[in-house]
Protein backbone atom coordinates (compact mmCIF):
# COMPACT_ATOMS: atom_id res chain seq x y z
CA UNK A 1 0.00 0.00 0.00
CA UNK A 2 2.99 2.38 0.98
CA UNK A 3 4.20 2.43 -2.95
CA UNK A 4 0.43 2.66 -3.98
CA UNK A 5 0.61 6.19 -1.96
CA UNK A 6 3.96 7.01 -3.16
CA UNK A 7 2.33 6.20 -6.92
CA UNK A 8 -0.21 9.29 -6.07
CA UNK A 9 2.46 11.48 -4.32
CA UNK A 10 4.70 11.35 -7.15
CA UNK A 11 1.92 11.99 -9.42
CA UNK A 12 0.94 14.92 -7.57
CA UNK A 13 4.73 16.61 -7.26
CA UNK A 14 4.96 16.07 -11.02
CA UNK A 15 1.41 17.95 -11.99
CA UNK A 16 2.20 20.28 -10.10
CA UNK A 17 6.11 21.32 -11.48
CA UNK A 18 4.78 20.49 -14.59
CA UNK A 19 1.77 23.09 -14.33
CA UNK A 20 4.25 25.46 -13.02
CA UNK A 21 6.96 25.46 -15.22
CA UNK A 22 4.30 25.42 -17.89
CA UNK A 23 2.34 28.82 -16.45
CA UNK A 24 5.10 30.65 -15.37
CA UNK A 25 8.05 29.82 -17.51
CA UNK A 26 6.86 28.40 -20.72
CA UNK A 27 6.25 31.20 -23.50
CA UNK A 28 2.65 32.56 -24.08
CA UNK A 29 1.49 30.94 -27.59
CA UNK A 30 0.91 33.90 -29.99
CA UNK A 31 -2.53 33.33 -31.03
CA UNK A 32 -4.47 31.90 -28.11
CA UNK A 33 -2.74 33.97 -25.60
CA UNK A 34 -3.28 32.62 -21.83
CA UNK A 35 -6.19 30.37 -23.21
CA UNK A 36 -3.24 27.47 -24.35
CA UNK A 37 -2.12 27.08 -20.92
CA UNK A 38 -4.76 24.14 -20.47
CA UNK A 39 -2.91 22.21 -23.08
CA UNK A 40 -0.28 21.12 -20.55
CA UNK A 41 -3.57 19.51 -18.53
CA UNK A 42 -5.22 18.81 -21.62
CA UNK A 43 -3.14 16.97 -24.00
CA UNK A 44 -1.60 14.27 -20.98
CA UNK A 45 -4.94 13.94 -19.96
CA UNK A 46 -6.32 12.71 -23.58
CA UNK A 47 -3.02 10.31 -23.96
CA UNK A 48 -3.60 9.21 -20.67
CA UNK A 49 -7.36 8.49 -21.53
CA UNK A 50 -6.44 6.43 -24.24
CA UNK A 51 -3.75 4.70 -22.38
CA UNK A 52 -6.01 3.57 -19.74
CA UNK A 53 -8.57 2.36 -22.38
CA UNK A 54 -5.80 0.08 -23.96
CA UNK A 55 -5.18 -1.12 -20.66
CA UNK A 56 -8.44 -2.00 -20.62
CA UNK A 57 -8.21 -3.58 -23.74
CA UNK A 58 -4.80 -5.64 -22.66
CA UNK A 59 -6.54 -6.46 -19.37
CA UNK A 60 -9.72 -7.80 -21.46
CA UNK A 61 -7.59 -10.04 -23.93
CA UNK A 62 -5.77 -11.36 -20.54
CA UNK A 63 -8.71 -12.58 -19.03
CA UNK A 64 -10.47 -14.58 -22.42
CA UNK A 65 -6.55 -16.11 -22.85
CA UNK A 66 -5.56 -16.72 -19.13
CA UNK A 67 -8.66 -16.64 -17.16
CA UNK A 68 -6.65 -15.60 -14.09
CA UNK A 69 -9.12 -13.05 -11.71
CA UNK A 70 -5.81 -10.09 -11.75
CA UNK A 71 -7.20 -9.53 -15.27
CA UNK A 72 -10.69 -8.93 -14.41
CA UNK A 73 -9.88 -6.57 -11.43
CA UNK A 74 -7.44 -4.98 -14.09
CA UNK A 75 -10.03 -4.67 -16.54
CA UNK A 76 -12.64 -3.05 -13.83
CA UNK A 77 -10.59 -0.76 -12.36
CA UNK A 78 -8.98 0.54 -16.28
CA UNK A 79 -12.57 1.02 -17.14
CA UNK A 80 -13.55 3.00 -14.59
CA UNK A 81 -10.46 5.17 -14.21
CA UNK A 82 -11.16 5.77 -17.68
CA UNK A 83 -14.33 7.27 -17.82
CA UNK A 84 -13.41 9.39 -15.38
CA UNK A 85 -10.81 10.83 -17.14
CA UNK A 86 -12.45 10.82 -20.59
CA UNK A 87 -14.64 13.03 -18.76
CA UNK A 88 -12.17 15.22 -17.21
CA UNK A 89 -11.07 15.38 -20.90
CA UNK A 90 -14.15 16.40 -22.55
CA UNK A 91 -14.62 18.74 -19.45
CA UNK A 92 -11.68 20.59 -20.09
CA UNK A 93 -11.61 20.81 -24.15
CA UNK A 94 -15.44 22.28 -23.55
CA UNK A 95 -13.14 24.87 -21.69
CA UNK A 96 -10.42 25.45 -24.13
CA UNK A 97 -13.07 25.58 -26.99
CA UNK A 98 -15.50 28.61 -26.02
CA UNK A 99 -12.67 30.96 -26.10
CA UNK A 100 -11.07 29.57 -28.85
CA UNK A 101 -13.97 28.09 -31.16
CA UNK A 102 -16.59 30.47 -29.85
CA UNK A 103 -18.80 27.50 -28.98
CA UNK A 104 -18.30 24.77 -25.71
CA UNK A 105 -19.18 21.97 -28.07
CA UNK A 106 -18.72 21.07 -32.00
CA UNK A 107 -20.00 17.72 -33.78
CA UNK A 108 -16.62 17.53 -34.73
CA UNK A 109 -15.78 13.84 -35.43
CA UNK A 110 -12.77 14.19 -32.57
CA UNK A 111 -15.24 15.77 -30.17
CA UNK A 112 -18.17 13.22 -31.02
CA UNK A 113 -15.89 10.30 -30.94
CA UNK A 114 -14.38 11.05 -27.38
CA UNK A 115 -17.77 11.40 -26.52
CA UNK A 116 -19.14 7.88 -28.19
CA UNK A 117 -16.20 6.11 -26.39
CA UNK A 118 -16.74 7.41 -23.22
CA UNK A 119 -20.62 6.08 -23.42
CA UNK A 120 -18.97 2.76 -25.11
CA UNK A 121 -17.20 1.88 -21.54
CA UNK A 122 -20.34 3.52 -19.57
CA UNK A 123 -21.98 0.96 -20.93
CA UNK A 124 -19.35 -1.65 -20.44
CA UNK A 125 -19.43 -0.66 -16.60
CA UNK A 126 -23.48 -1.13 -16.44
CA UNK A 127 -23.24 -4.73 -18.08
CA UNK A 128 -21.04 -5.24 -15.06
CA UNK A 129 -23.30 -4.17 -12.33
CA UNK A 130 -26.22 -6.15 -13.77
CA UNK A 131 -24.03 -9.25 -14.46
CA UNK A 132 -24.33 -11.33 -10.76
CA UNK A 133 -21.95 -14.29 -12.04
CA UNK A 134 -18.36 -12.84 -11.68
CA UNK A 135 -16.98 -15.44 -14.39
CA UNK A 136 -19.61 -14.19 -16.61
CA UNK A 137 -19.19 -11.06 -15.81
CA UNK A 138 -15.91 -10.78 -16.66
CA UNK A 139 -16.03 -12.87 -19.59
CA UNK A 140 -18.90 -10.97 -20.85
CA UNK A 141 -17.42 -7.34 -19.91
CA UNK A 142 -13.86 -8.51 -21.90
CA UNK A 143 -15.86 -9.15 -24.93
CA UNK A 144 -17.37 -5.98 -24.70
CA UNK A 145 -14.33 -4.09 -24.20
CA UNK A 146 -12.47 -5.39 -26.75
CA UNK A 147 -15.21 -4.77 -29.31
CA UNK A 148 -15.59 -1.12 -27.64
CA UNK A 149 -11.60 -0.65 -28.10
CA UNK A 150 -12.60 -0.06 -31.99
CA UNK A 151 -13.55 3.04 -30.59
CA UNK A 152 -10.73 4.59 -29.08
CA UNK A 153 -8.65 3.27 -32.33
CA UNK A 154 -11.14 5.92 -34.13
CA UNK A 155 -10.76 8.33 -31.50
CA UNK A 156 -6.74 8.13 -32.35
CA UNK A 157 -6.97 8.30 -35.74
CA UNK A 158 -10.06 10.13 -36.85
CA UNK A 159 -7.51 12.86 -36.98
CA UNK A 160 -5.62 11.61 -39.27
CA UNK A 161 -8.14 10.32 -41.63
CA UNK A 162 -11.60 12.97 -41.50
CA UNK A 163 -11.66 16.98 -41.68
CA UNK A 164 -12.06 18.13 -38.66
CA UNK A 165 -11.80 21.57 -35.92
CA UNK A 166 -9.47 19.75 -34.06
CA UNK A 167 -5.75 19.79 -34.63
CA UNK A 168 -4.05 16.02 -35.54
CA UNK A 169 -1.32 15.07 -32.95
CA UNK A 170 1.60 16.94 -32.41
CA UNK A 171 4.94 16.08 -31.51
CA UNK A 172 8.15 17.58 -30.15
CA UNK A 173 9.12 18.83 -33.57
CA UNK A 174 5.75 20.51 -33.98
CA UNK A 175 5.64 22.35 -30.63
CA UNK A 176 8.17 24.83 -29.37
CA UNK A 177 10.71 23.25 -26.73
CA UNK A 178 9.65 25.07 -23.81
CA UNK A 179 6.57 23.93 -24.25
CA UNK A 180 7.78 20.47 -24.68
CA UNK A 181 9.32 20.17 -20.94
CA UNK A 182 5.94 20.48 -19.20
CA UNK A 183 3.87 18.79 -21.49
CA UNK A 184 6.16 15.31 -20.85
CA UNK A 185 6.51 16.49 -17.10
CA UNK A 186 2.54 16.43 -17.12
CA UNK A 187 2.53 13.65 -19.21
CA UNK A 188 4.10 11.40 -17.15
CA UNK A 189 2.46 13.13 -14.06
CA UNK A 190 -0.96 12.37 -15.61
CA UNK A 191 0.31 8.45 -16.45
CA UNK A 192 1.45 8.36 -11.92
CA UNK A 193 -2.10 9.51 -11.18
CA UNK A 194 -3.75 6.86 -13.68
CA UNK A 195 -1.74 4.52 -11.93
CA UNK A 196 -2.72 5.50 -8.48
CA UNK A 197 -6.26 5.48 -9.24
CA UNK A 198 -6.08 2.24 -11.27
CA UNK A 199 -3.95 0.45 -7.90
CA UNK A 200 -6.80 2.14 -5.68
CA UNK A 201 -9.80 0.39 -7.75
CA UNK A 202 -7.91 -2.66 -7.97
CA UNK A 203 -7.59 -3.46 -4.59
CA UNK A 204 -10.84 -2.60 -3.85
CA UNK A 205 -12.07 -4.85 -7.29
CA UNK A 206 -9.57 -7.84 -5.32
CA UNK A 207 -11.67 -7.44 -1.96
CA UNK A 208 -15.38 -7.39 -3.44
CA UNK A 209 -14.60 -10.59 -5.69
CA UNK A 210 -12.91 -12.06 -2.62
CA UNK A 211 -15.92 -11.84 -1.14
CA UNK A 212 -18.64 -12.75 -3.67
CA UNK A 213 -16.76 -15.74 -4.59
CA UNK A 214 -16.58 -16.83 -0.63
CA UNK A 215 -20.22 -16.41 -0.52
CA UNK B 1 -17.92 -26.24 -45.00
CA UNK B 2 -19.37 -27.64 -41.94
CA UNK B 3 -19.97 -24.00 -39.93
CA UNK B 4 -21.34 -22.60 -43.57
CA UNK B 5 -24.41 -25.97 -43.38
CA UNK B 6 -24.62 -25.06 -39.45
CA UNK B 7 -24.99 -21.20 -40.06
CA UNK B 8 -27.74 -21.69 -43.14
CA UNK B 9 -29.73 -23.91 -40.33
CA UNK B 10 -29.08 -21.43 -38.07
CA UNK B 11 -30.32 -18.78 -40.46
CA UNK B 12 -33.40 -21.24 -41.75
CA UNK B 13 -34.51 -21.56 -38.04
CA UNK B 14 -34.01 -18.12 -37.76
CA UNK B 15 -36.53 -17.24 -40.61
CA UNK B 16 -38.95 -19.67 -39.49
CA UNK B 17 -39.14 -17.94 -36.02
CA UNK B 18 -39.87 -14.51 -37.73
CA UNK B 19 -42.39 -15.93 -40.17
CA UNK B 20 -44.47 -17.51 -37.08
CA UNK B 21 -43.85 -14.53 -34.79
CA UNK B 22 -44.40 -12.20 -37.47
CA UNK B 23 -47.08 -10.57 -35.70
CA UNK B 24 -44.03 -9.24 -33.44
CA UNK B 25 -42.27 -8.22 -36.40
CA UNK B 26 -45.24 -6.25 -38.24
CA UNK B 27 -45.33 -4.43 -34.32
CA UNK B 28 -41.31 -3.47 -34.92
CA UNK B 29 -42.07 -2.27 -38.57
CA UNK B 30 -44.99 -0.47 -37.35
CA UNK B 31 -42.99 1.33 -33.89
CA UNK B 32 -40.57 2.39 -36.62
CA UNK B 33 -43.21 3.92 -38.81
CA UNK B 34 -44.41 5.66 -35.49
CA UNK B 35 -40.80 7.07 -34.89
CA UNK B 36 -40.74 8.65 -38.49
CA UNK B 37 -44.25 10.33 -36.98
CA UNK B 38 -43.00 11.62 -34.11
CA UNK B 39 -39.74 13.04 -35.31
CA UNK B 40 -41.45 14.97 -38.37
CA UNK B 41 -43.18 16.94 -35.72
CA UNK B 42 -40.07 17.23 -33.23
CA UNK B 43 -37.95 18.50 -36.18
CA UNK B 44 -41.13 20.98 -37.11
CA UNK B 45 -43.31 20.60 -40.28
CA UNK B 46 -41.26 23.09 -42.76
CA UNK B 47 -41.20 20.51 -45.78
CA UNK B 48 -37.34 21.44 -47.10
CA UNK B 49 -35.73 20.64 -43.50
CA UNK B 50 -38.13 17.45 -43.33
CA UNK B 51 -36.78 16.30 -46.92
CA UNK B 52 -33.10 17.34 -45.62
CA UNK B 53 -33.49 14.99 -42.55
CA UNK B 54 -35.01 12.61 -43.89
CA UNK B 55 -31.92 10.11 -44.01
CA UNK B 56 -31.71 10.77 -40.15
CA UNK B 57 -35.18 10.21 -39.53
CA UNK B 58 -35.05 6.67 -41.40
CA UNK B 59 -31.91 5.54 -39.97
CA UNK B 60 -33.04 6.64 -36.16
CA UNK B 61 -36.43 5.18 -36.69
CA UNK B 62 -34.48 1.79 -38.01
CA UNK B 63 -31.66 2.21 -34.80
CA UNK B 64 -34.90 2.11 -32.15
CA UNK B 65 -36.59 -0.40 -33.87
CA UNK B 66 -33.89 -2.53 -34.13
CA UNK B 67 -33.67 -2.96 -30.61
CA UNK B 68 -36.68 -5.05 -30.54
CA UNK B 69 -35.51 -7.34 -32.95
CA UNK B 70 -32.30 -7.52 -31.63
CA UNK B 71 -33.57 -8.13 -27.93
CA UNK B 72 -36.39 -10.30 -28.88
CA UNK B 73 -33.75 -12.72 -30.91
CA UNK B 74 -31.90 -13.77 -27.96
CA UNK B 75 -35.29 -13.93 -25.66
CA UNK B 76 -36.63 -16.43 -26.88
CA UNK B 77 -33.25 -18.53 -26.59
CA UNK B 78 -32.75 -17.75 -23.04
CA UNK B 79 -36.69 -17.82 -22.20
CA UNK B 80 -36.55 -21.70 -23.28
CA UNK B 81 -33.06 -22.69 -22.72
CA UNK B 82 -32.95 -23.28 -26.37
CA UNK B 83 -29.68 -21.91 -26.73
CA UNK B 84 -27.99 -24.64 -24.58
CA UNK B 85 -29.80 -27.26 -26.61
CA UNK B 86 -28.36 -25.42 -29.92
CA UNK B 87 -24.80 -25.81 -28.34
CA UNK B 88 -25.55 -29.51 -27.16
CA UNK B 89 -26.04 -30.85 -30.69
CA UNK B 90 -23.39 -29.56 -31.49
CA UNK B 91 -24.02 -26.54 -33.40
CA UNK B 92 -20.73 -24.24 -33.43
CA UNK B 93 -21.13 -21.43 -31.48
CA UNK B 94 -19.31 -19.28 -34.77
CA UNK B 95 -22.36 -20.95 -37.05
CA UNK B 96 -24.80 -19.47 -34.19
CA UNK B 97 -23.22 -16.14 -34.28
CA UNK B 98 -23.32 -15.94 -37.78
CA UNK B 99 -26.97 -17.22 -38.58
CA UNK B 100 -28.86 -15.53 -36.00
CA UNK B 101 -26.46 -11.91 -37.37
CA UNK B 102 -27.73 -12.55 -40.90
CA UNK B 103 -31.32 -13.60 -39.89
CA UNK B 104 -30.70 -9.82 -37.67
CA UNK B 105 -29.73 -7.93 -40.54
CA UNK B 106 -32.40 -9.57 -42.80
CA UNK B 107 -34.91 -8.64 -40.32
CA UNK B 108 -33.66 -4.82 -40.49
CA UNK B 109 -33.19 -4.86 -44.11
CA UNK B 110 -36.82 -5.71 -44.50
CA UNK B 111 -38.16 -3.40 -41.73
CA UNK B 112 -35.97 -0.53 -43.89
CA UNK B 113 -37.06 -1.18 -47.27
CA UNK B 114 -40.44 -1.06 -45.98
CA UNK B 115 -40.09 2.07 -43.80
CA UNK B 116 -38.69 3.78 -47.72
CA UNK B 117 -41.85 3.96 -49.75
CA UNK B 118 -43.16 5.90 -46.07
CA UNK B 119 -40.08 7.86 -46.18
CA UNK B 120 -40.58 9.24 -49.48
CA UNK B 121 -44.32 10.06 -49.15
CA UNK B 122 -43.86 11.69 -45.97
CA UNK B 123 -40.82 13.73 -46.62
CA UNK B 124 -41.07 14.02 -50.15
CA UNK B 125 -37.62 11.70 -50.15
CA UNK B 126 -37.42 10.33 -53.95
CA UNK B 127 -34.44 9.08 -53.99
CA UNK B 128 -32.35 11.26 -56.87
CA UNK B 129 -29.82 8.70 -57.04
CA UNK B 130 -32.35 5.71 -57.85
CA UNK B 131 -34.07 3.44 -55.79
CA UNK B 132 -30.58 0.67 -56.25
CA UNK B 133 -28.63 3.26 -54.24
CA UNK B 134 -31.05 3.81 -51.37
CA UNK B 135 -31.29 -0.11 -50.97
CA UNK B 136 -28.08 -0.26 -50.69
CA UNK B 137 -27.70 2.57 -48.43
CA UNK B 138 -29.89 0.35 -46.06
CA UNK B 139 -28.43 -2.83 -46.92
CA UNK B 140 -24.84 -1.92 -45.79
CA UNK B 141 -26.21 -0.30 -42.92
CA UNK B 142 -28.32 -3.08 -42.02
CA UNK B 143 -25.24 -5.61 -41.59
CA UNK B 144 -23.21 -3.32 -40.14
CA UNK B 145 -25.56 -2.99 -37.15
CA UNK B 146 -26.73 -6.78 -36.94
CA UNK B 147 -23.12 -7.30 -36.05
CA UNK B 148 -22.88 -5.51 -33.03
CA UNK B 149 -26.05 -6.01 -32.28
CA UNK B 150 -26.29 -9.55 -32.29
CA UNK B 151 -23.17 -9.50 -29.86
CA UNK B 152 -24.84 -7.46 -27.24
CA UNK B 153 -28.14 -9.05 -27.80
CA UNK B 154 -26.34 -12.23 -26.60
CA UNK B 155 -24.98 -10.40 -23.80
CA UNK B 156 -27.63 -8.49 -22.19
CA UNK B 157 -30.25 -10.90 -22.69
CA UNK B 158 -28.93 -13.21 -20.04
CA UNK B 159 -28.25 -10.02 -17.66
CA UNK B 160 -29.93 -8.03 -15.35
CA UNK B 161 -32.18 -4.92 -16.74
CA UNK B 162 -31.74 -6.39 -20.26
CA UNK B 163 -34.17 -4.20 -21.66
CA UNK B 164 -31.68 -0.51 -20.68
CA UNK B 165 -28.20 -2.95 -21.63
CA UNK B 166 -29.32 -3.32 -25.19
CA UNK B 167 -29.04 0.24 -26.34
CA UNK B 168 -26.58 1.01 -23.55
CA UNK B 169 -24.09 -0.95 -25.04
CA UNK B 170 -25.33 -0.66 -29.20
CA UNK B 171 -25.60 2.91 -29.32
CA UNK B 172 -22.21 4.13 -28.77
CA UNK B 173 -21.12 1.64 -30.66
CA UNK B 174 -22.46 1.49 -33.51
CA UNK B 175 -23.16 5.46 -33.97
CA UNK B 176 -20.33 5.68 -36.09
CA UNK B 177 -21.92 3.56 -38.51
CA UNK B 178 -25.33 5.06 -38.34
CA UNK B 179 -23.91 8.31 -39.08
CA UNK B 180 -22.40 7.02 -41.98
CA UNK B 181 -24.88 4.97 -43.26
CA UNK B 182 -27.24 8.21 -43.01
CA UNK B 183 -25.28 10.58 -44.88
CA UNK B 184 -25.10 7.97 -47.32
CA UNK B 185 -28.54 7.42 -47.43
CA UNK B 186 -29.00 11.65 -47.83
CA UNK B 187 -26.77 11.67 -50.71
CA UNK B 188 -28.50 8.93 -52.12
CA UNK B 189 -32.08 11.06 -51.46
CA UNK B 190 -30.65 14.66 -52.45
CA UNK B 191 -28.45 14.04 -55.03
CA UNK B 192 -24.70 13.27 -54.84
CA UNK B 193 -22.87 16.22 -56.99
CA UNK B 194 -19.33 15.60 -55.45
CA UNK B 195 -19.18 12.07 -55.50
CA UNK B 196 -18.83 11.92 -51.82
CA UNK B 197 -21.85 8.81 -51.59
CA UNK B 198 -18.98 5.90 -52.29
CA UNK B 199 -17.01 6.99 -49.46
CA UNK B 200 -19.72 7.26 -47.01
CA UNK B 201 -20.63 3.56 -48.00
CA UNK B 202 -17.31 2.30 -47.48
CA UNK B 203 -17.14 3.39 -44.16
CA UNK B 204 -20.00 1.31 -43.54
CA UNK B 205 -19.41 -1.38 -45.26
CA UNK B 206 -15.31 -0.94 -43.29
CA UNK B 207 -17.67 -0.91 -39.90
CA UNK B 208 -19.47 -4.09 -41.07
CA UNK B 209 -16.68 -6.11 -41.60
CA UNK B 210 -14.65 -5.13 -38.43
CA UNK B 211 -17.67 -5.90 -36.73
CA UNK B 212 -18.89 -9.30 -38.28
CA UNK B 213 -14.88 -10.42 -37.90
CA UNK B 214 -14.88 -9.51 -34.49
CA UNK B 215 -18.27 -10.95 -33.82
CA UNK B 216 -17.64 -14.55 -35.40
CA UNK B 217 -14.22 -14.52 -32.95
CA UNK B 218 -15.58 -13.46 -29.78
CA UNK B 219 -19.22 -14.78 -29.84
CA UNK B 220 -17.69 -18.40 -28.70
CA UNK B 221 -16.73 -16.85 -25.28
CA UNK B 222 -19.90 -15.38 -24.88
CA UNK B 223 -21.89 -18.43 -25.21
CA UNK B 224 -19.51 -20.95 -23.13
CA UNK B 225 -20.70 -22.15 -19.55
Amino acid sequence: MKRVWATGAVAVLLLSVGTYIGFFHAPVEQYMGITQKIMYVHVPTAWTTLLTFTAAFVASVGWLWKRTWTWDYLLESTIEVGIVLGCLLSVQGALWAKPTWGVYWDWDPRLTSVAVMVLTYAGIAALRSFVDDPVKRATWSSVASAVGYVNVVFVYLCVKWLRTLHQPQSSPSTVDSAMVLPLRINAFGMIFLAIFLIALRYRMARAQRARELEA
Amino acid sequence: MEIASQCLLVLRKELRHLWRARTRATATATFALACLFLFSFAGGLDGQALRDNAAGYLWVGLLLASTLALGESFRVETEHGALEALLLFPVHPVAIFLGKALGNMLTLLAVGLALVPFAVALFDAAPREGVPTLAACVLSGSAAIAAPGTMHSALASRARARDVLLPLLLFPLVLPCVVAATQATRLAITGDPMDQLGSWLSVTVAFAIVHWSLGALLFPFVVED
